[in-house]
């Protein structure tokens, strides 16, 4: 049975890191759930790369991160910030692909 | 010394914070007020053009209460990357700003200004000697980018701000600086492990956005011992958890077990974090691993052009099915009615709300069908009159091109403004985000001691 990821995570964000960089963050309600997500590499550049439309080599890192119980994915801006015809200069509202993860 | 206490107002200087927070902070009697004013992240305009990304009465608001409880205290205030890009400009615009607060409240105020700007000339030498590094993604850095860049700043690790406090000041305005250091400088100066002071100041910079709920415009506290930090906010609205401290951790970063700065790396491998009570976190652990080599972070931008918007709407269907096709008609129009002028001189650029105008190769929903569409017509062009000229052309032809099947024959967008047409200035983007590695840590960022008041 699939449960969607809205319901595990209480955040899930994205940030510039650096000009260069989108870092998205999906923080988890309790370890149960992060331990679950993370044993099974659900998250991993695979998903990424179809969510986002990127190739994997665009995928920085995914790094888990136990005292937050966090997934923390980092890609290639496809567009550096502030760049002539980049979006979103803060990288602030990139996440939403990651709304729709099912676990 | 057994313990250090630093208050940090705001998360940006300019941001805010409540009066009442602040006084609760003062009753805890800290031994520094430190606040970060700067960031790359509002885009490189800022850092180009030489202006503030924070409005100048917010910050003068700001700095007043931070400077006048400082004397009141008897504590220094210290200010990082000032005037929100840390360019000379932008440290003389603060320095102005304390003037006129130093005057009003007849204040003499010792002042240490830490400039961070580093003149073109010197970073091409630097290119030559192969002193400048590539920091991925970004690429390598080329002669032309150097020298097409209007202006270059440096992170400043703590080293230049430690000298400053040598001289018994009661401001230090620090140009460019990697965000911790104002934090972590005093810290370490006292003889505090050098990996928790700066841990400690990566969460102090943001103040609360660390706590829950977080906020941009409120205090937080940090209390530095020999093997550990203590955090918590004065606002009893909000908490530390381990949660929302351990998670600000990941925040801007790509990796969180490893924080890289001038001169070395925080290493959070070991990091533990512990809920002391309700409201307190308590974080041990963080290690400082000195790099061979000191590098330091460049940033440059460079103007390329001027830009003009027009914001308008569709609602019509027939129109919404076709828009791709339209606006390349549109832009075609314009080429042709303008090729007396170059198009290496002028681009338009169309930004579909209500599709992909947030984010744009990103987005995956492309073939979502809206009801509605926001148009953004941007030009950026090499003169603000011919990115106007070519913006204005763009928009009438939009308004009423005649695509195939269309029904409303009285015009094609629905505008908010009347002029409808917006000049946006100067147009920049990042071109140095590279790293320069350096000798002498206070090489570039000399410090000048002044009176102000």
């Amino acid at each position: 049975m699939s449960v969607p990821l809205t319901e595990l995570a209480e955040v899930i964000r994205s940030k510039n890191s650096g000009p260069y960089e989108l870092t998205m963050d999906i923080i988890f309600k309790d370890f149960v759930s992060y331990e679950k997500v993370k044993q099974n590499r659900v998250i991993n550049k695979k998903l990424i790369s179809r969510l986002y439309q990127i190739p994997e080599g665009d995928i920085s890192s995914i790094i888990e991160f136990d005292p937050a119980r966090a997934i923390k994915i980092t890609i290639k801006r496809p567009i550096v910030a502030g760049a002539v015809g980049e979006s979103d200069v803060y990288g602030a509202q990139q996440h939403a692909p990651l709304l729709t993860i099912e676990v | 010394m057994q313990e250090l206490k630093i208050l940090s107002p705001t998360a940006i200087l300019g941001y805010g914070f409540p009066e009442d927070s602040f006084q609760k902070g003062l009753e805890q009697n800290p031994d520094f007020i430190a606040v970060d004013a700067g960031s790359t992240d509002p885009g490189p305009h800022y850092l180009g053009a030489g202006v503030s990304f924070t409005d100048r009465e917010a910050v003068k608001r700001d700095l007043k209460l931070m400077i006048k409880a400082g004397k009141k205290l008897g504590i220094p205030i210290l200010v990082g990357t000032a005037g929100g890009s840390g360019a000379n400009i932008h440290l003389a615009w603060t320095e102005d700003i304390v003037e006129e607060i130093a005057k009003e409240e007849n204040l003499k105020l010792k002042v240490a200004l830490i400039s961070a700007e580093i003149p073109k000339e010197e970073i091409l030498k630097k290119y030559e000697e192969g002193k400048i590094g590539p920091l991925p993604p970004a690429g390598e850095v080329s002669r032309e980018a150097i020298e097409s860049t209007s202006r270059i700043v440096a992170q400043m690790g703590v080293e230049p701000i430690m000298e400053a406090l040598d001289n018994d000041v009661d401001l230090v305005l620090a140009g460019r600086a990697f965000d911790p250091t104002v934090f972590a400088a005093p810290c370490i100066k006292a003889g505090f492990p050098v990996g928790l002071a700066l841990h400690m100041g990566k969460i102090l910079e943001c103040a609360s956005i660390a706590a829950t709920p977080g906020s941009g415009s409120d205090c937080m506290l940090g209390t530095l011992k020999q093997d550990c930090f203590i955090l918590e906010t004065p606002n009893p609205d909000r908490k530390c958890t381990v949660t929302s401290i351990a998670a600000h951790t990941l925040y801007e970063k790509n990796n969180p077990y490893k924080l890289y700065g001038p001169g070395g790396i925080i290493d959070l491998e070991e990091t533990k974090f512990t809920q002391l009570d309700d409201r307190r976190v308590k974080v041990s652990g963080s290690q400082f691993m000195p790099s061979e080599e000191y590098t330091i972070k460049l940033e440059g931008a460079r103007k390329i052009g001027y830009r003009t918007i027009s914001i308008a709407g569709t609602r019509d269907p027939i129109m919404i099915r076709q828009i791709d096709d339209i606006l390349e008609a549109v832009k075609s129009m314009t080429r042709r009615n303008f090729s007396h002028e170059s198009t290496d001189d002028y681009e338009i650029l169309f930004a579909i709300y209500g599709r992909d105008g947030v984010m744009g190769k990103l987005e995956p929903n492309k073939d979502m069908k809206p009801h509605e569409l926001g148009i953004i017509i941007e030009v950026i062009a090499r003169t603000q009159e011919l990115a106007n000229t070519i913006c204005s052309f763009t928009r009438s032809s939009l308004l009423h091109y005649g695509y195939p099947g269309r029904i409303a024959t009285a015009g094609n967008l629905a505008f908010r403004y009347s002029p409808s047409d917006i000049p946006a200035g100067e147009v920049y983007e990042f071109s140095l985000y590279h790293l320069l590695t350096v000798e002498d840590p206070k090489e570039y960022f000399p410090v000048t001691l002044k009176e102000l008041g």
